[in-house]
C-alpha cells in the first residue's frame, strides 16, 4: 500500500543543511496497522509527512496505493491526498467552525451537496461518539474529543491510508487508550492502512502488527510487534522496551536498575501474560507447590480485548539461581507468555 | 446651541462618515487582498514567492512611512486625475483610501499570521488548494481579529479624515477648525470634540461586539 524508497531529506537551515532523513525503505502493506517509533528530532514526522508529500523529500521515491507521489505535481497531489487521511498531536482543528462543520470541511472541498454532506458526516458523528456535540466548537470539547473530531474529519474522503502523527501525545493515558482502541476499530471496520507515530513503545504494543524503529534518520531495526518486542536486538530498540515495560513496574520497582545476570538480593521480575483459556489455568498456586523459590506478585491486572480474557501479571521470584530456573522453566511449559524483565533493584528498602 | 448649529454639526458629520466608511471600503478591497498576499508569499506559506513579498513589503513600508499631512498634498495630481477635482470631501476620500490600504494590509497580515501553522497543515493534507485554504481557513480563522485591526483602522481614519478639512474635505474636523478656531467659538469646539468622541466609542463598540461574537476559541 505505502512503498517508500531510499528517501532522503535535508532541511536548509540558516546554519546550513539539516540532513533528516538518511536513506529510508519502509512497505506497508494493505490493512496494516504500521508503528514508527523513535525519540524526538529521530525524524517521525518527516517520515510521515513525505508520506503525503507536506514535505517532498531530497531524494528517493514515495508510492501510495501504487501512485508515485514524487512524480506528481501540485493539483494530482491534492487529488492524491484525499486518499489520505491524517490526524495531529495538537488535533489542528478549525476553531471557527463546529464539529458538523470541521467533518464536512473536506467535502465541502469538493463542492459536494449539502444533502450528501449531512449523509456522510452523521454516520461518522455516529462513530465517533460525538452525536450530541455536533453544533459545538473545539473550544468546549475535551482533548479525546477533538481527537476523535479529528479523526471523523480524516475519515470523511474515505480514504485507503490514515497517518497518525502523536495522535495520543496530547492525551491523558485513559484517553490515549480509547483513542487507539477507535483508530483499531476503524482499520477493522473500513480495512484502513494505518501509519502511526509515537515515541512511546505503549502505543506501537497497543495497536501495531508491525514496527520501526527509527534513530538519526535512519530505520534501526523493524518487523513485527512481537518479534521486536519478544527479540530487540539494537539498544535503541531495547530502551524503548524497557522504559515501557518499567512503567508497568510497581513503584517500588520502577527506575530501579534492571540487570540480566543474578544479583544477589535482587529478586527476578517476570511478566506473566494469559490469553483466553489460560486466564483460568492456576499457573501461580502450581508454581508456589512446583518450586523451592519464593513467588510474590507485584502487579496483576485482568482486561478484555474483544471479549478475549486478557491478563497481565508481574512476580517476582527470589532464591538460589538454580530454584530460580526451575520456576522459569514451570513457567515456560504452561499456556501463557513470559517475559523475563531481569533482575531488578528496589529503592524503598536500599537503606535497610 | 442654535439650530443652525445643529445642522452644521450634522452635515459635518455625515460627511465625516461617508468619506470614512467610502475610504474603508475601497481600502479594504485592495487592502485585505494585499495582507493575505503578504502572508502567503512569504517564504514556507502556500504561495510561496520571496521576491513579490519583499517588493510588496517594501512599498508598504513606504506608504505608511509618509505623514498623512504630507502624502495629501503630495497626491493632489492624482486626487485629481481619479475624482476631477482637489477640494471637498469626495476629494479628501483619496489620499484617506490611499492611506488605510498599507494599514489594513498590515493589519490583516498581522491576523493572518496568528493562524496556527497546523490547521494549514490539516487543511493541505485533505487536498485544500491554496485558494481554498485562503477562503476557508485563513479568514474564518482570523475574522475575530481582522474585525478587531480593522475597528482601529477605521478609528485612525476618523482622525485622519479630520485632517483632511485642511485641504477643505469638510467633516466635523473642518467644522472645529474653521469655526471653532478660526472664528473663535469654543462652544463649536467642544460640540465636535464630544461627537467625534462618542463616534470613536460606538466604533469601538460595535468592532468589539462583532469580534467577540465571531471568536469561538
Ligand atoms: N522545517 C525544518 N527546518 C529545518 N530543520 C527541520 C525542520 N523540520 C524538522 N527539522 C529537523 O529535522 C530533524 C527531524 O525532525 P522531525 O521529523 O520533526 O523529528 P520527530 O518528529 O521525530 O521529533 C530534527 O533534527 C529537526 O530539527
Ligand atoms: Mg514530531
Amino acid at each position: 500500500m505505502i512503498e517508500l524508497s531510499q528517501i532522503e531529506k535535508v532541511y536548509d537551515s540558516p546554519s546550513g543543511p539539516v540532513p533528516a532523513l538518511k536513506g529510508i525503505n519502509l512497505r506497508i502493506e494493505r490493512g496494516e496497522i504500521y508503528g514508527i517509533i523513535g525519540l524526538s528530532g529521530a525524524g517521525k514526522s518527516t517520515l510521515i509527512r513525505c508520506i503525503n508529500m507536506l514535505e517532498r523529500p531530497t531524494k528517493g521515491k514515495v508510492i501510495v496505493d501504487g501512485k508515485d507521489m514524487t512524480a506528481m505535481n501540485e493539483r494530482e497531489l491534492r487529488q492524491a491526498r484525499k486518499n489520505i487521511g491524517m490526524i495531529f498531536q495538537h488535533f489542528n482543528l478549525l476553531s471557527s467552525a463546529t464539529v458538523y462543520d470541521n467533518i464536512a470541511f473536506p467535502l465541502r472541498l469538493v463542492h459536494m451537496d449539502e444533502k450528501e454532506v449531512r449523509a456522510k458526516v452523521e454516520p461518522l458523528l455516529e462513530l465517533v461518539s460525538l452525536k450530541e456535540k455536533a453544533q459545538q466548537y473545539p473550544s468546549q470539547l475535551s482533548g479525546g474529543q477533538k481527537q476523535r473530531v479529528g479523526i471523523a474529519r480524516a475519515l470523511a474522503s474515505e480514504p485507503k491510508v490514515l497517518l497518525c502523527d502523536e495522535a495520543t501525545s496530547a492525551l491523558d493515558p485513559q484517553t490515549t487508550k480509547a483513542i487507539l482502541e477507535l483508530i483499531r476499530d476503524i482499520n477493522q471496520k473500513l480495512a484502513l492502512t494505518v501509519v502511526v507515530i509515537t515515541h512511546e513503545m505503549q502505543v506501537i504494543r497497543d495497536i501495531c502488527d508491525k514496527v520501526a524503529v527509527i534513530e538519526n534518520g535512519v530505520i534501526a531495526e523493524e518487523g513485527s510487534v512481537l518479534e521486536v518486542f519478544t527479540n530487540p536486538r539494537e539498544p535503541i530498540t531495547k530502551e524503548f522496551i524497557s522504559v515501557q515495560m518499567s512503567n508497568e513496574l510497581p513503584a517500588a520497582f520502577r527506575g530501579g536498575e534492571i540487570s540480566q545476570e543474578p544479583v544477589a538480593g535482587r529478586p527476578l521480575l517476570v511478566r506473566l501474560t494469559f490469553i483466553g483459556e489460560s486466564a483460568d489455568d492456576p499457573v501461580i498456586a502450581g508454581l508456589i507447590k512446583n518450586s523451592n523459590a519464593e513467588i510474590s506478585i507485584l502487579f496483576g491486572n485482568i482486561d478484555q480485548i474483544k471479549n478475549t480474557p486478557y491478563g497481565r501479571m508481574i512476580i517476582g521470584i527470589t532464591g538460589q539461581p538454580a530454584d530460580i530456573e526451575q520456576a522459569l522453566a514451570y513457567l515456560q511449559q504452561r499456556d501463557l507468555r513470559i517475559e523475563v524483565i531481569g533482575y531488578v533493584a528496589r529503592h524503598d528498602r536500599a537503606a535497610s | 446651541m442654535s439650530p443652525d448649529m445643529t445642522a452644521l454639526l450634522l452635515k459635518a458629520l455625515g460627511e465625516t462618515v461617508r468619506m470614512v466608511v467610502i475610504a474603508m471600503l475601497a481600502a479594504s478591497v485592495i487592502g485585505i487582498p494585499l495582507g493575505v498576499l503578504l502572508v502567503t508569499t512569504a517564504r514556507h506559506q502556500i504561495l510561496e514567492c520571496v521576491p513579490f513579498n519583499r517588493i510588496l513589503a517594501g512599498v508598504v513600508n513606504a506608504v505608511r512611512s509618509i505623514p498623512f499631512i504630507i502624502l495629501m498634498v503630495a497626491i493632489i495630481p492624482v486626487t485629481r486625475l481619479i475624482v476631477g477635482t482637489s477640494i471637498g470631501t469626495t476629494a479628501a476620500m483619496v489620499p484617506l483610501t490611499i492611506a488605510a490600504i498599507p494599514f489594513i494590509g498590515r493589519q490583516v497580515e498581522t491576523s493572518l499570521r496568528e493562524v496556527p501553522e497546523g490547521i494549514i497543515e490539516a487543511a493541505l493534507s485533505m487536498g485544500a488548494s491554496p485558494l481554498q485554504i485562503i477562503w476557508h481557513v485563513y479568514l474564518p480563522e482570523a475574522m475575530p481579529g481582522i474585525i478587531s485591526q480593522l475597528t482601529t483602522v477605521i478609528i485612525g481614519l476618523v482622525g485622519a479624515s479630520a485632517m483632511a478639512g485642511a485641504i477643505g474635505g469638510g467633516g466635523l474636523g473642518d467644522l472645529a477648525i474653521r469655526y471653532g478656531y478660526q472664528r473663535f467659538r469654543p462652544e463649536v469646539m467642544l460640540a465636535t470634540v464630544i461627537v467625534l468622541i462618542i463616534l470613536v466609542q460606538v466604533v469601538q463598540f460595535a468592532g468589539n461586539t462583532i469580534a467577540r461574537r465571531l471568536n469561538k476559541k
